[in-house]
């Protein structure tokens, strides 16, 4: 890469100055901060916090129960994606802006209403109890929660593939003695593909860091219904600063992979378009 | 290309199409899906917040000092933040769509973090800068400054979730218009500020009223980040998702629900202004391409 050097338009110097300075003071340092914390502590003294019995369960369940809300998603947010590109149905813009609301929706009013919709007093809870669905106060309920936070993700990285693939791909299929099922197997699902994965990896990274949607449906019992983000907080308000900051180092990493994936795959599917 | 209306290009349309059983059966499903998943939420928030009617409504909302309160501060922190990532999103996304130079990928990155980290860890690292045992907490105790568990910190915690939204809409938006009018109204004589004032600002005011829309909601609806560097002090650091947490724990649901209610308000009119900007800003684009 080389440096613009000769562009006439100005303010490249105050721009970037600003940016960086802002960028750095506000993200980066702070950041830095976390881990330069979490090197003072001595390799064993990281090791035994990070890999308690108490961390490794709290770990295990945030990394579960994101995956298979992502896993969730990546099938019905397909689903609606398919049906709103697709198929003409009433009110169809006013569903489609819909599938955006729980970006916009507080996290702590996602919590509320599901905890108050599925507890056994509530408009779904009452009849979902009896046939033994609980999706108040157990892994089930947290899951559930996270399929609500990641929603939009896998539904906006899919629907522009689906509009993008040309009709006249899948008629020539289907002059050549394709069925329906062949097309959507050979061509239409490997063409989604990397989009979905994209969406899955979005939503997953968003549910393991999410906190304030779950401490509303989840009863918090450490060992049990304990998220990471839930232990990383109650270790703040013991003030145990060292293990707090070793438990958000390992879900930092973990967000930096993420990120990392999906940057990939999306360089990964231009490349493919091209 | 996405704008012609299909009736003029019949050919476009011709899908081979799905049995009938099959498109009734995906569409009651994904509406289905929909429903359970966003509609009956929706609807349960305004059902449980008028339940007892108006009156009790109103006395939820604004008879209590703290939720009072909560409504003040949240009111006063995002136009705050708004405003920090408004120039923030504006000069990243000049320096970023205008110039090539080098690192400028990595800036790209490193914009995005905000979006990978989980609030918690975003609270966590300001309480590790400003804590009594954190970087600068000697300092700061010194000179009798508090950061921490005030509003500054929670401007803070909520630019840095926020950073991102506004520099992202902004970039497309610029890289699509092209530098070809800056570059004339500079060759004219027009200084940096007249050029910003004239061209730059009219060209996105859509994506930067979008990107603002957007912000807002997060900075109003943030919990996670605020929830860590507030203390927990009710009636002086909680805002509108920290009260409405609150309100839950001491069991006083109707109130709950007539605070979320006005959050879920919020949100509704941040989706309906941001399907119109997006339908006008589609619009925009296409015009530009169309000059270039």
């Amino acid at each position: 890469m080389k440096p613009s050097k000769g562009s006439p338009l100005p303010g490249l110097s105050l721009s970037l100055g600003y940016s960086v300075t802002y960028l750095s003071l506000l993200v980066l340092i702070p950041l830095s901060a976390c881990f330069i914390k979490a090197a003072s502590l001595s390799p064993a003294e990281f090791w035994n916090i990070v890999w308690s019995e108490r961390t490794r369960a709290a770990y295990s369940l945030t990394f579960t129960t994101a995956f298979l809300a992502a896993l969730i998603n990546a099938v019905i947010g397909f689903l609606v994606a398919w049906v709103l590109v697709r198929y003409e149905f009433p009110f169809k813009r006013f569903v489609d802006a819909m599938i955006d609301l729980p970006l916009a929706l507080p996290t702590a009013v996602a919590g509320l209403v599901y905890s108050s919709l599925y507890v056994e007093s509530g408009w779904l809870g009452q009849y979902l109890v009896p046939l033994g669905i609980n999706a108040a106060y157990t892994k089930f309920a947290i899951v559930w929660v996270l399929v609500f936070t990641g929603f939009p993700f896998v539904v906006r990285t899919v629907q522009p593939v689906l509009e993008e693939i040309e009709p006249e791909v899948e008629e020539a299929a289907s002059i050549l003695g394709a069925s329906r099922l062949q097309i959507f197997l050979r061509i239409l699902l490997p063409t989604v593909f990397p989009a979905i994965l994209s969406g899955f990896a979005q939503a997953f990274a968003r549910g393991l860091g999410e906190y304030g949607s779950v401490i509303f449906v989840s009863s918090n019992i450490p060992y049990k219904t304990e998220l990471a983000p839930v232990l990383i907080v109650t270790r703040l308000e013991e003030m145990a600063f060292p293990e707090a900051t070793a438990i958000a180092t390992i879900l930092l990493i973990a967000s930096f992979l993420l990120l990392a994936f999906i940057n990939t795959i999306e360089i990964w599917s231009k490349r493919l378009g091209k | 290309m996405a704008n012609n209306p299909t009736n003029i290009v019949p050919l476009k349309k011709k899908r081979p199409e799905d049995p009938l059983w099959l498109r009734y059966l995906l569409t009651i499903l994904a509406l289905g899906v929909v429903t359970l998943i966003i509609g009956i939420p929706v609807f349960h928030v305004f059902f449980r917040a008028f339940e007892k009617g108006p009156m009790v409504y109103l006395d939820n909302l604004f008879g209590n000092p703290n939720t009072r309160h909560s409504i003040l501060l949240t009111l006063s922190i995002a136009p705050r933040v708004v405003f920090l990532s408004v120039i923030f999103g504006v000069a990243a996304a000049w320096a970023i769509a205008r110039f090539r130079f080098p690192g400028r990928t990595i800036l790209l990155t490193l914009m995005d973090l905000p979006l990978a980290v989980s609030p918690v860890v975003a609270g966590l690292v300001f309480v590790l800068m400003f804590g009594m045992q954190g970087w600068m907490g000697d300092w700061l105790s010194k000179n009798n400054m508090q950061i921490l568990f005030g509003t500054p910190a929670l401007v803070l915690a909520t630019c840095f979730v926020t950073l991102p939204y506004v520099v992202r809409e902004l970039i497309p938006v610029l890289e699509a218009y092209g530098e070809e009018e800056e570059l004339a109204a500079v060759s004219l004589g027009a200084n940096g500020w007249q050029m910003f004032w004239r061209i730059t600002l009219p060209n996105i005011r859509l994506a930067l009223v979008y990107g603002i829309i957007l912000c807002n909601a997060r900075a109003m609806g943030e919990f996670g980040a605020v929830y860590v560097v507030s203390g927990r002090i009710s009636g002086l650091n909680d805002t509108m998702p920290l009260r409405v947490e609150k309100l839950f724990q001491e069991y006083d649901m109707p109130a709950a629900f007539a605070l979320a209610s006005v959050l879920t308000f919020l949100a509704l009119i941040t989706l309906g202004v941001k399907t119109y900007l997006e339908k006008n800003i589609v619009h925009q684009q296409s015009d530009a391409g169309e000059k270039s």
